[in-house]
């Protein structure tokens, strides 16, 4: 660059020949370069903020850009990220103790169909009406040519189904993918499992929810994605539940009863092996909730957990060893059992007259409401509502079912003498007969409190003491001798000491004011084997009656304990039990004379 | 000096932009194998799903015990009942001899020697 020089010499000469001030021109020029100076600063200036301008809007940009982009598009896991089960979106299996599964899942498709996109409407109606006989055609070709949208037309099909309607070829009709809850073995264990249906729907998916039993109960956990698939361990065995399940619907259909219900529960543990409620129903397609009537006439309900009855003389046996654990009785003492016992304007009697006295052991044996309810008058309300609460007879069981609340025992309003005496022998006092079989468990297992459960538990529960261990094995002796002697003589089987407790319990009428004459609750109570007790039984008939005498018979001993007897002969081989049989002569050991 | 480490500067920079543009894609691809497998162990997992779910349907106990009925000339198959359990003393004793040998085949770690057929 050429420097332009302050005080150029030409024109310094030329304005001294003029007589001008050198000076000015050199000011002249400083204010040119100065203005020269100042004008290529602005413009560097001007270029930087121009590009720093440039770069805030970028940056700008950008992050409006993806902030958009993140906005309008679907949400999607980071891929690198994933590391674990593709499955665990899934709901989890329910498996019975030995993992045989009861509920799983199975892919299938919904159908639905965006009208808009039809190019033969009439053809796509008359062929949907042809593969789904219940669908109606004129209805379809109404919604088809109307203004809608968007349409389900089912919400689950099968995969012939599919094909079938994949070949109307039309571009309207479209599939989703569904998930749907299978129970393999149908309406075995139904009660037990509950059911599932769809929550939260959409075509791509929808939510799968229990809606009651277990699937209901352990909804969260079958959902929770942390478990990695993990099957749900029911304590049901499902062989002896199928077994069970026969025998009862047999049993129910010979004695005529309208209901049935059983309980199977080892006695240590507390695990639930069988619960059966008969009618039954098919958790794959569950039947509607009753809107009129009866709940209790559904076969939803489920009889040994939501039904409370009052089971009548099967709870002798709490009360007798209760007067056993307070020392008041021991097996021998001799109890007066003149009837009827007048109490107010009450009075108590027998089935038929047993004497003017009768032994502890025979109380139990002949079934005397007259003994139990002047052994009760011993106890005192007080202490009886204590032992009947420490065997969990007050309170809901806490069973992992979600209908477990509502079956929610019925109490005296009043704990009075007469209610003491009757609920000696089973009356005035209602429970379910999960609740008789977690106390039949508690008494005799050597004493210590049982809560019911229908997880697999790998140890016995260590629960609070109930009655002393002594006391535990006179009750257990004594209802063996029922079985033997006594009012349950049909409940022998062949290689198993059976020990049990016959109750036969008049119903109460509905709208109150007494009970049926002809109506009655057959329960047995029964454990087995007697003399090393593993297994509850609790067999309960809904107005059963055993009409293949002259007249017809409905106690317990005719009705609920053949029941529970073919019951155990099914079942114990099935639990791996050994029939005992008395052999008659020694073995290896013969005897010979010469 | 300065020049020579600008010019290593400026080499260490297409360098590292290399290896950053080869490991991007690397990892891409990673990631596509991944889905790619996930996808395939979701498929295998749905097809065992599905044939579990069969088998149980099939193993349902109505229809085993309805089999069981159908084919009971044939199988003779009956409820598992107490009377099913043997005894100790019911075992045939002494054990009948066993027929001697008359065609040994050499078994090694391996398996069976193939030289002669067994059967």
């Amino acid at each position: 660059m050429i420097r332009t020089p302050l005080r150029p010499l030409a024109r310094v000469l030329e304005a001294r020949d003029n007589g001008d001030d050198p000076a000015l021109i050199e000011a002249e020029n400083k204010r040119l370069r100065h203005e020269a100076m100042r004008d290529k600063a602005r413009l560097r200036a001007e270029g930087r903020l121009l590009v720093l301008g440039a770069m805030f809007f970028c940056a700008f940009m950008t992050i409006g850009i993806r902030m958009g982009a993140l906005a309008s598009s679907e949400p999607e896991e980071p891929r690198a990220a994933v590391a674990g089960n593709p499955i665990i979106g899934q709901r989890s299996d329910i498996v019975d103790r030995n993992g045989r599964i009861l509920a799983t899942n199975l892919e299938t498709h919904s159908l639905y169909a965006h009208p808009q996109d039809m190019v033969d409407p009439e053809y796509a109606a008359a062929e949907l009406a042809h593969i789904f006989p219940d669908l109606d055609e004129e209805k379809l070709l109404a919604n088809f040519t109307g203004d809608r949208k968007f349409l389900w037309i089912r919400k689950q099909i099968s995969p012939e189904q599919l094909q079938a309607v994949h070949d109307i070829g039309s571009p309207g009709l479209l599939f989703g993918p569904r998930e749907m809850r299978l129970y393999p073995n149908g309406p075995i264990a139904a009660h037990i499992l509950g059911g599932a249906s769809y929550g939260r729907e959409g075509v791509a998916s929808a939510e799968v929810i229990g809606v009651a039993g277990v699937e209901r109960f352990f909804d969260a956990y079958l959902r929770d994605p942390a478990n990695e698939g993990a099957p749900l361990e029911l304590s049901i065995d499902l062989t002896v539940q199928a077994a069970s399940e026969q025998v009862l619907a047999g049993g129910m259909s010979i004695m005529n009863a309208k209901g049935a219900t059983s309980v199977l529960m080892n006695i240590d543990t507390g695990e639930i092996i069988s619960m059966v409620s008969l009618p039954d129903f098919d958790p794959n397609n569950r039947p509607p909730v009753l809107t009129t009537g009866d709940q209790s006439d559904s076969p939803l309900f489920n009889r040994a957990v939501q039904g409370v009855y009052e089971l009548g003389s099967v709870f002798k046996i709490f009360t007798i060893a209760q007067a056993m654990d307070l020392n008041l009785v021991n097996p021998e003492t001799m109890i007066d059992t003149t009837g009827p016992l007048t109490w107010g304007r009450f009075k108590i009697r027998d089935f038929r007259n047993y004497g003017p006295e009768l032994t502890t052991t025979e109380i139990i044996v002949k079934s005397s409401n007259v003994g139990t309810a002047r052994i009760a008058n011993m106890i005192g309300a007080e202490r009886q509502r204590e032992f009947l609460d420490s065997l969990g007879f007050l309170e809901p069981t806490t069973v992992e079912m979600v209908e477990a609340p509502t079956g929610k025992p019925l109490l005296p309003r009043n704990w009075s003498e007469i209610s003491t005496m009757t609920i000696s022998y089973g009356h005035g006092l209602s429970s379910s007969p999960l609740h008789l079989a977690a106390g039949y468990a508690s008494l005799l297992n050597g004493g210590t409190r049982v809560q019911p459960t229908l997880l697999r538990q790998e140890t016995a529960q260590t629960g609070d003491r109930v009655v002393r261990e002594a006391v535990s094995t006179r009750s257990r002796d004594m209802l063996r001798q029922v079985v033997e002697r006594g009012t349950a003589s049909f409940g022998e089987v062949a290689g198993y000491d059976i020990g049990g407790k016959t109750g036969t319990a008049d119903k109460p009428r509905e709208r109150g004011g007494g009970y049926y004459d002809d109506k009655v609750i057959a329960t047995f109570a029964s454990v087995f084997p007697a003399d090393d007790p593993q297994y509850v039984l609790i067999v309960t008939l809904d107005e059963p009656v055993e009409s293949s005498g002259d007249e017809p018979r409905r106690t317990a001993g005719w009705t609920a304990v053949p029941v529970a007897a073919e019951m155990i002969r099914r079942v114990a081989p099935l639990l791996g039990m050994r029939p005992e049989v008395e052999t008659l002569e020694p073995i290896g050991v013969t005897l010979t004379s010469n | 000096m300065r020049g020579v480490l600008y010019v290593f500067a400026a080499l260490a920079v297409i360098g590292l932009g290399f290896w950053a543009y080869q490991e991007n894609y690397k990892t891409q691809q990673a990631i596509k194998d991944t889905r790619l497998l996930h996808a395939k162990i979701g498929a295998a997992h749905e097809r065992i799903n599905v044939l579990q779910a069969e088998w149980a349907y099939l193993n349902r106990p109505d229809r085993l015990r309805d089999l069981a009925e159908l084919n009971f000339d044939r199988l003779g198959l009956l409820p598992l009942m107490p009377d099913a359990f043997g005894d100790v003393k019911d075992i045939i004793e002494p054990l009948p001899e066993i027929l001697p040998i008359t065609n040994p085949i050499d078994v090694n770690s391996i398996g069976p020697s193939t030289e002669e057929d067994p059967l």
